[in-house]
């Protein structure tokens, strides 16, 4: 009973040790504020540089100086809402965003609307992609900005990022997606990608937690949501920089964007081992989100017949840890807006659960996973008034 | 943890989950905010006591552990005190509930009354069947 899996990696990451040691020295020897102009100072300015440029490469953008550092991902996805619209409002107060997007972006745009801007909320299909048709109806003279994230932290499906970035561009607006599910699991290129924005978060890849970036392209103007220092994050991001955590950060991006594609093969290696155990002992569940085209990470899946917290509570209960969108879990008792908009009936969004792996997950883990959650919802199963089966 | 040892107890042994072949009563609430569904079985005497209490439940563990605790509170009760049954009782029992658990509760105690209006519903048709009966021997 002692043995504890975490499958939470869409939630947080350990910090790794490389990740540690880049950090410690930053606690008490080079402790300096990078805005202090003698040598205590200049040492810490130093390590915000290096960790500025490792963002740079591993995003592939022109220039250090267009990666600005956040307290995280919430703060990159708010500010470059709340930032553009603020900049751009003279040529337009229209903004367009999925309805699957983290309550990051949402709830920014919902305090824009109460700014008296519009925004497009678009629909996704059953997969969770957005259309590309409709995002092409949605746009208007006044739209200034497209926001859709890369990679959906509930569900993993992909979207055609590329292929809306270059929508965006056709008519002159600027594109933004939050990319924090994405850094460490897929190849990141703003200038390939032809990015405007891009969001990213540290804690999500072996990197401490209260550190973020937010990539804004040479040239694109931004209004602040902080202010205090000018000289901060070129007047951009007020605040004393983080320094420990930032050197973390850059640590993980570097180790996170080069060993990428290892970590995706390890990660889907993991992820088909368990859906094919999980198959071969349990009858009656499906896969939430797109078949192919989503994030090896994470797995979103419905027991029929079972609550998803129930299924969590049990788990936990055997050391495994995973996390579940259903309502009950929350306090606003609101099932998952992203199931939801991809047409998931309620019932089945009830009885989801997330998985999301972790490259340090053995055989035997799995094995051990697979054994449980078959006992667990079979124990549910057989006290639950619901009995659902697969079509 | 969020749960109390109580809580997570019921939840992981219930007591009464399951069904009752030929029940006297059968009653289902939903709560239509989060989707948690409970059904309640009743095994009750000619005199009105309730002998057997059983539920089946979708939800979390709060709402399982809530009728399970049901079931033996109202195990051994006339129809009456059955319905008396309170939040407090509840409390009493599974000791601290989380704000936003609270609607475990009420499920629990709407599914009670429900299950009770299918009683007497039952009895009122047993009741016609007779008299028809009774008419038709006349």
């Amino acid at each position: 009973m002692d043995r504890k899996i975490y499958l939470d990696n869409a939630s947080t990451t350990y910090v790794s040790s490389e990740v540690l040691n880049e950090m410690m020295p930053c606690f008490n020897v080079i402790y300096g504020n990078a805005g202090s102009v003698h040598s205590f100072g200049r040492d810490a300015m130093a390590i915000v540089d290096r960790a500025r440029d490792r963002v740079k490469e591993a995003i592939n953008a022109q220039k250090a100086n267009e990666i600005y550092f956040t307290s995280g991902g919430t703060e990159a996805d708010n500010w470059a809402i709340l930032g553009i619209a603020h900049a751009y409002a003279g040529k337009g107060k229209h903004i367009i965003t999925s309805q699957i997007e983290h309550h990051a972006i949402l709830n920014a745009c919902h305090q824009l609307e109460k700014e008296g801007f519009e925004v497009t909320y678009l629909p996704v299909d059953s997969t969770g992609l957005v259309d590309l048709a409709e995002l092409l109806h949605a746009i208007k003279k006044e739209t200034i900005l497209i926001s859709i994230m890369t990679v959906n932290n509930e569900v993993g499906t992909i979207q055609n990022i590329k292929a809306i970035a270059k929508i965006a561009h056709d008519y002159n607006i600027l594109f933004h997606t939050d990319a924090v599910q994405a850094l460490g699991t897929m190849k990141l290129d703003v200038q390939d990608m032809e990015i405007d924005l891009l969001s990213l978060s540290s804690h999500k890849i072996h990197g401490p937690k209260g550190v973020g970036a937010l990539y804004i392209k040479e040239g694109i103007a931004i209004e602040p949501i902080l202010f205090g220092g000018e000289n901060q994050e070129r007047g951009k991001r007020a605040g004393t920089e983080n320094v420990p955590g930032i050197a973390g950060f850059g640590k993980a991006v570097e180790i996170a964007s080069k060993h990428y594609m290892i970590t995706n093969q390890k990660l889907k290696t993991i992820r088909d081992y368990f859906l094919e155990q999980l198959g071969k002992n349990l009858d009656n569940f499906q896969v939430n989100g797109h078949p192919h085209q989503k994030s090896n990470a994470i797995l979103n899946v419905s027991f029929y017949g079972v609550e998803g917290e129930s299924v969590l509570m049990l788990l936990d209960l055997a050391g495994i840890c995973v996390s579940t969108s259903s309502a009950c879990t929350s306090k606003s008792l609101l099932p998952s807006h992203v199931l939801k908009a991809m047409g998931i009936p309620e019932e089945v969004a009830q009885s989801s659960i997330r998985i999301s792996f972790g490259t340090n997950i053995s055989k035997s883990d799995v094995d051990y996973v697979v054994s449980e959650i078959v006992k667990v919802v079979n124990k549910l199963r057989e006290i639950s008034p619901i009995k659902m089966r697969r079509n | 943890m969020i749960y109390s040892k109580t809580i997570l107890d019921r939840f992981q042994n219930p007591r009464n989950a399951g069904k009752i072949p030929k029940a006297s009563a059968v009653g289902e609430a939903n709560n239509a905010s989060c989707g948690d569904k409970v059904k309640l079985f009743l095994k009750i005497s000619d005199t009105g006591i309730i002998e057997i209490a059983k539920f089946q439940a979708f939800g979390c563990s709060a709402t399982i552990a809530a009728s399970d605790i049901l079931c033996d509170l109202i195990k051994g009760k006339t129809i009456d005190d059955s319905l008396k049954v309170s939040n407090y009782d509840f409390l009493k029992i599974l000791g601290d509930l989380p704000a936003h658990k609270m609607h475990s509760i009420i499920l629990a105690e709407e599914v009670i009354r429900v299950s009770i209006e299918d009683y007497y519903k039952r009895k009122e048709r047993e009741t016609r069947a007779q008299m028809r009966k009774n008419n038709a021997s006349i």
